[in-house]
């Protein structure tokens, strides 16, 4: 039972962080690969403002989401856009996108190994112990699932009862029809990858106060959300969540029944699974 | 065959006959260097055989060349190296026939999610079983030299390229242009696409691993980490692009300026090799969509309108 609940509480983490990569893969049409490492920025910022200032990583959400929002707005106006415009078809946008945010996320590892050399790090934010049921969990681990559900909600809310939330919907569910009706779908799209890396940098803030990081991670993460988003189904918010929910308690499962070393293993089941039989996601309609 | 055909031919045996005269130097850094430039273009050009046509970025090659490299270490003292080397190709083949079935029958991006974490799959199952049973590396000791691996490299890449030559003149290869220009044109003429590219991917697959099982010597030493380096597969990709993926001999292009260049980096300055990688993606996309290959052809037509023109 209290891996179970584990699972779910890293589980709520991977929801938001996946939730950022969908919002770039979904609606922007953006493969992210770069990902990973926005979420490890994320996580550095915190740590450093905890370490220099003591600021609570939950404040901290505060200046990381903005900064991240414009970073991630530049990145795709001067880096993604050119390339946009160049492709012809679906496929060749995928691929040059691919390649291009490689290019990124390398560069990002090696800009952070300059800066904050190869170590590891970590701080002790709210690590005492929470008794829930008889079982005890860490406080840090519960906060920041608690953020995530609050981000998660807000998200969810803003996407199905706005009106930017539903031009964001259909330009995910048809682009050239979400055009032919007045939607703005370059600007839109914008702001679509910005909004993602900001969540995506908010839960690396959440999640480096209870997870150990280093500069080159975040490839680690980048595939669980990449997985997380295929098993939930592209541009499916609910979907998103079950499947973090899902990979969080078998990731738990694997790690505390078998070896700790087997996380991605674990996760590559999931995937492989997924694919032989539900490749459209758990809750997707097969196309015709 | 053409006069053309024969001239190309009599000048790969020439540039071959060439490369395999470099043990005889003498010299380790340029036997070393000569090893490196050998293996990426094995590497590479068997990369570009799939992903050319196909336009699928795989990433698996360190999945491939560790399967091949724990084959000769967990079996050098019970069979004989060459039938090693064999059963290396033969398992790498199966390993992507598995990888493509569960993956080529979708689109492209599921291809890559998935071959960009076999590898670290792998080394994280191998790593396990090895906790399971207490040993942690294997020795491989023999009495192959630098200079026989070489050659076996060089004698490997003499096949890749017949190999690659043979499927474009082939049924499978005319089939695999048409899938990569517009894969429902493709399938509505008939054409099985997913066993087009399952079969393909599979040639890669046995030479990574081949590759990996003739490197294994090399190594003396081989654990999970090392076998299984990530980072291989990004060169892999990285080479083949920058040369151009949609030539036989593309990839060599690319191969002998990045192997320096890396080799160069990676001694004066060894913690900025990620930020070369990662400048080298961008480069690729922005500046040389289409290799050196594409480079060379656009100023080569430029010349000759210009002669057009006076």
């Amino acid at each position: 039972m209290d891996i179970f609940l584990t699972g779910l509480l890293l589980g709520g983490t991977y929801a938001l962080i996946a939730m950022g990569l969908n919002l770039q893969y979904g609606v922007a049409r953006i493969m992210n690969l770069a990902n990973g490492e926005m979420l490890v920025a994320g996580g550095f910022c915190a740590f450093w403002f905890y370490t220099a200032g003591q600021v609570s990583p939950f404040l901290t959400v505060a200046i990381v989401a903005p900064l991240a929002f414009a970073a991630n707005w530049l990145i795709y106006q001067v880096m993604l856009r050119p390339l946009v415009k160049r492709a012809k078809t679906r496929g060749q946008l995928e691929s040059d996108s691919i390649l291009a945010t490689f290019g990124l996320s390398f560069v990002a590892v090696g800009l952070m190994l300059a800066v904050f050399g190869g170590d590891y790090f970590n701080y002790s934010y709210l690590s005492r112990p929470v008794t829930f049921a008889g079982e005890n969990y860490g406080l840090n681990r519960v906060a920041a699932f608690c953020g995530a559900v609050v981000i998660c909600g807000l998200l969810y809310l803003w996407l199905n009862q706005s009106r930017a939330g539903l031009s964001m919907r259909a330009i995910a569910t048809a682009p050239a029809s979400a055009r032919l009706v007045g939607i703005s779908v370059g600007h839109l799209a914008a702001i679509a990858f910005a909004l993602g890396g900001a969540v995506t940098a908010t839960g690396g803030a959440l999640i480096s106060t209870f997870l150990t990081l280093d500069a080159s991670t975040g490839v680690m993460f980048t595939l669980k959300a990449l997985i997380i988003v295929i098993m939930g189904g592209v541009g499916d918010v609910r979907g998103t969540i079950v499947a973090a929910l899902l990979l969080g308690v078998v990731e738990t499962l694997v790690a505390s029944l078998i070896d700790p070393g087997l996380t991605l293993a674990a996760a590559y089941t999931l995937f492989i699974l997924i694919l032989l039989f539900r490749p459209q996601g758990l809750f997707g309609r097969r196309q015709t | 065959m053409t006069a053309a055909e024969i001239r190309t031919l009599i000048l790969a045996a020439l540039a071959l006959g060439v490369a395999a005269l470099l043990p005889l130097t003498g010299s380790g850094y340029w036997l070393g260097l000569g090893l490196n430039i050998a293996m990426f273009t094995v590497l590479a050009t068997s990369w570009a055989l799939f992903s050319g046509p196909t336009h699928y970025i795989s990433l698996a090659t360190a999945a491939f060349f560790g399967l091949g490299t724990y084959t000769v270490g967990l079996g050098f003292e019970t069979l004989p190296y060459w039938s090693l080397v064999a059963l290396a190709g033969i398992l790498g083949a199966v390993l992507a026939a598995l990888v493509g079935l569960a993956t080529l029958r979708l689109s492209g991006v599921y291809f890559v999610i998935f071959t960009l974490g076999l590898a670290e799959l792998v080394r994280q199952v191998i790593t396990w079983a090895q906790n399971m049973s207490g040993q942690k590396g294997l020795y491989v000791l023999t009495d192959i030299t630098e200079d026989h691996i070489y050659w076996q490299l060089v004698g490997l890449a003499a096949l890749v390229y017949l190999v690659g030559w043979l499927i474009g003149r082939s049924r499978l290869g005319f089939a695999l242009r048409i899938i990569g220009d517009d894969e429902e044109v493709a399938r509505h003429s008939g054409i099985d696409t997913a066993r087009a590219k399952v079969l393909l991917f599979m040639v890669p697959g046995a030479v990574a691993a081949i590759t990996g099982a003739m490197l294994a010597p090399r190594y003396v030493y081989i654990e999970p980490a090392l076998a299984f380096t990530p980072m291989l597969s990004f060169q892999v990709v990285i080479m083949a692009l920058l040369g151009g993926a949609g030539r036989l001999w593309g990839p060599l292009v690319g191969v002998i300026p990045f192997a320096i260049l890396w080799e160069t980096i990676s001694s004066t300055f060894p913690n900025q090799t990620m930020l070369l990688l990662g400048v080298s993606f961008l480069v690729i996309v922005y500046v040389l969509p289409k290799g050196f290959v594409g480079l060379i052809d656009t100023v080569r037509r430029r010349l000759s309108n210009r002669e057009g023109w006076t």
